[in-house]
């Protein structure tokens, strides 16, 4: 039987780095996901798999270290919180412009600015509208509990790899700082040269025995040739929105009224649908997995089946506007959230609902 | 079986560990579990608390704000836990430091003497363990055996030579709980059979 262990999300996304065969950690500390650079150092993983674990001097230095470990085709990952992942915005940008792959973790924390330490997701525009500047775009998973936090490592590599671009998990406080039941994956070994040099030919920068030469960069001064590029980019998003949009629903089938929440905020809604249907409203769920790619799709159908639609975030209202767009507004759709690190409660959510929808 | 707990009381106290030994528990009980610390500035001396929730189903939100059960370990957190038990639940306390005893009248409530006790056997180190006998004296959804368990999961391998100091704390904890009242409701344990009723 496979060992249950009890874990913070912030250890198992350490944990799942090195079993899924990272090759490269950097980051800087900051609360609320601190644990993660904690527990590699204390699992150093050096001594085993021969990943790389390193403190950098700040965040611009990590997600830089990222730029060069993914130039050369190698598996390379950085976590940090909300203010942190601001400092990672040109790097992010220099990244999606080279098309490099990795993995890039926000336990997002409230702000604007320093702002507070406790849970918030104020950065979803950030994460999925404009992580940087220049209209690029980041696959961005969205867990909502500690396995997810492990399995989505995993993932996560997975898509950078085969899209060539960054990468990332965008938790929160709540589900770093949590403890949960969790059933690591099985040790994959890291990639050999050969294999790298093998499989990212086209672009890494292995040595160029037996093969052209590959130029990493962002940069391109002719506009005609940077355009095509750029409609290079956007095809590779269309693709991404077409086969990579994933979601839960938990009980929208006979559902009258809908909410919408990712993360933490989708596991107080599950509680919001607990309650609502013993009173009975049938109320339904739908949590998008992927933040980008957004489940317009499946929200859209949806929205021809219920009364209503509230969205449930940590911020004064961002998912609210995806959710509007996908259900075109057909039926009234509105937001609840709490800021600054305050975590709503289930029952004060559930009085919000039936506020805007009474009986 | 859900049962929603609040531990809360200064840093420093064991309050997160015991949370964590409470969660490992359920965890060996087969149970879900979740374990939600009150993380940030605190430290010793400042206050600190944990939501562990048992259940034998999926677990929903791990931030509930009303408990079947407080364990309350200061004036601060009786002051914003007593009245965040539900109707029918259960509110464990330490006297150590209280100055306004509970007052609710619709919960039961017991009283573990484990400052005292901590300090007579000379190692304030196994209070909290004191406290968790308490827990699951008056509210068995753990064994003492998965206790045991958790206890050896929840430490790191170096310290286990601690082991049997702590799992006597736990039983020590089992035996000197005290019942102030009773009510029915959601108190799933037996009334411990020192039980004085009042």
């Amino acid at each position: 039987m496979e060992e249950v262990r009890l874990m913070k999300g912030n250890e198992v996304l350490a944990e799942a780095a090195i079993r899924c065969g990272c090759d490269g950690y950097f980051g800087y500390p900051i609360t609320p996901q601190s644990e993660v650079l904690e527990t590699l150092m204390e699992l150093k993983p050096w001594e085993t798999t021969g990943m790389v674990v390193l403190q950098a001097e700040s965040e611009i230095a990590a997600i830089n270290m990222l730029y060069g470990g993914a130039a050369t085709g190698k598996r390379v990952m950085t976590s940090s919180s909300s203010p942190g992942i601001s400092l990672m915005s040109e790097g992010l940008s220099y990244l999606a412009g080279a098309e490099l792959p990795c993995v890039v973790v926000n336990v997002q924390r409230g702000g604007p600015g320093l702002g507070t330490i406790q849970p918030s997701q104020s950065d979803y525009f950030q994460a999925t509208k404009a992580p940087g500047h220049g209209g690029f775009r980041m696959i961005v998973l969205a867990p909502f509990s500690v396995q997810e936090m492990h399995d989505f490592v995993g993932l996560a590599f997975d898509l950078a790899f085969k899209y060539r671009t960054p990468v990332m998990i965008l938790s929160d406080g709540v589900i770093g700082q949590m403890m949960e039941k969790v059933v690591l994956g099985p040790q994959q070994p890291r990639w050999t040269d050969e294999y790298i040099a093998e499989t990212c030919m086209d672009w890494a920068l292995t040595g160029k025995k037996g093969r052209g030469r590959n130029i990493v960069t962002s940069v391109d001064l002719d506009p005609n040739s940077h355009e095509r590029f750029n409609l290079k980019l956007q095809a590779k998003y269309r693709n991404i929105e077409e086969n990579e949009v994933r979601y839960e629903t938990v009980r929208t089938d006979d559902a009258e009224y809908l909410l919408v929440a990712y993360g933490s905020a989708a596991r107080i809604g599950e509680k919001v649908v607990e309650m609502a249907r013993e009173e009975g409203y049938r109320l339904g769920l739908l949590r998008p997995v992927t933040l980008y790619p957004f489940p317009t799709g499946p929200i859209e159908v949806l929205s021809r089946q219920v009364k209503g639609i509230l969205a449930l975030e940590m911020s004064a209202g961002q998912l609210i506007e995806d959710v509007k767009l996908a259900s075109q507004c057909r039926v009234p759709a509105y937001h609840y959230g709490r800021t600054g690190g305050v975590v709503p409660s289930p029952g004060e959510v559930y009085e919000a609902f039936k506020a805007h929808f009474p009986k | 079986m859900k049962q929603e707990i609040i531990i809360a009381g200064f840093g420093g106290q064991g309050v997160l560990s015991m949370g964590k030994i409470l969660a490992y528990s359920g965890v060996m009980q087969g149970l879900e579990v979740t374990w939600m610390p009150s993380y940030g500035p605190e430290m010793r001396g400042g206050t600190a608390n944990v939501t562990v929730i048992l259940s034998d189903r999926r677990i929903s939100s791990p931030i509930v704000h009303e408990f079947d059960t407080a364990v309350v370990l200061n004036q601060q957190s009786m002051d914003k836990f007593e009245p965040q038990v539900k109707p029918g639940g259960i509110l464990i306390y330490d006297p150590n430091g209280i100055t306004r005893h509970p007052e609710r009248k619709d919960i039961s409530i017991y009283r573990i003497g484990a400052t005292a006790h901590a300090a007579k056997a000379g190692n304030p180190r196994v209070f909290n363990m004191v406290v968790l006998g308490a827990l699951i004296q008056v509210s068995p959804n753990v064994t003492l055996e998965n206790a045991y368990k958790g206890l050896a999961k929840s430490l790191p391998e170096r310290v286990h030579k601690t082991l049997p100091a702590n799992e006597a704390a736990i039983r020590t904890g089992m035996e000197l709980v005290e019942t102030a009242q009773v009510v029915p409701g959601l108190a799933t344990g037996e009334a411990p059979a020192n039980a004085v009723i009042r």
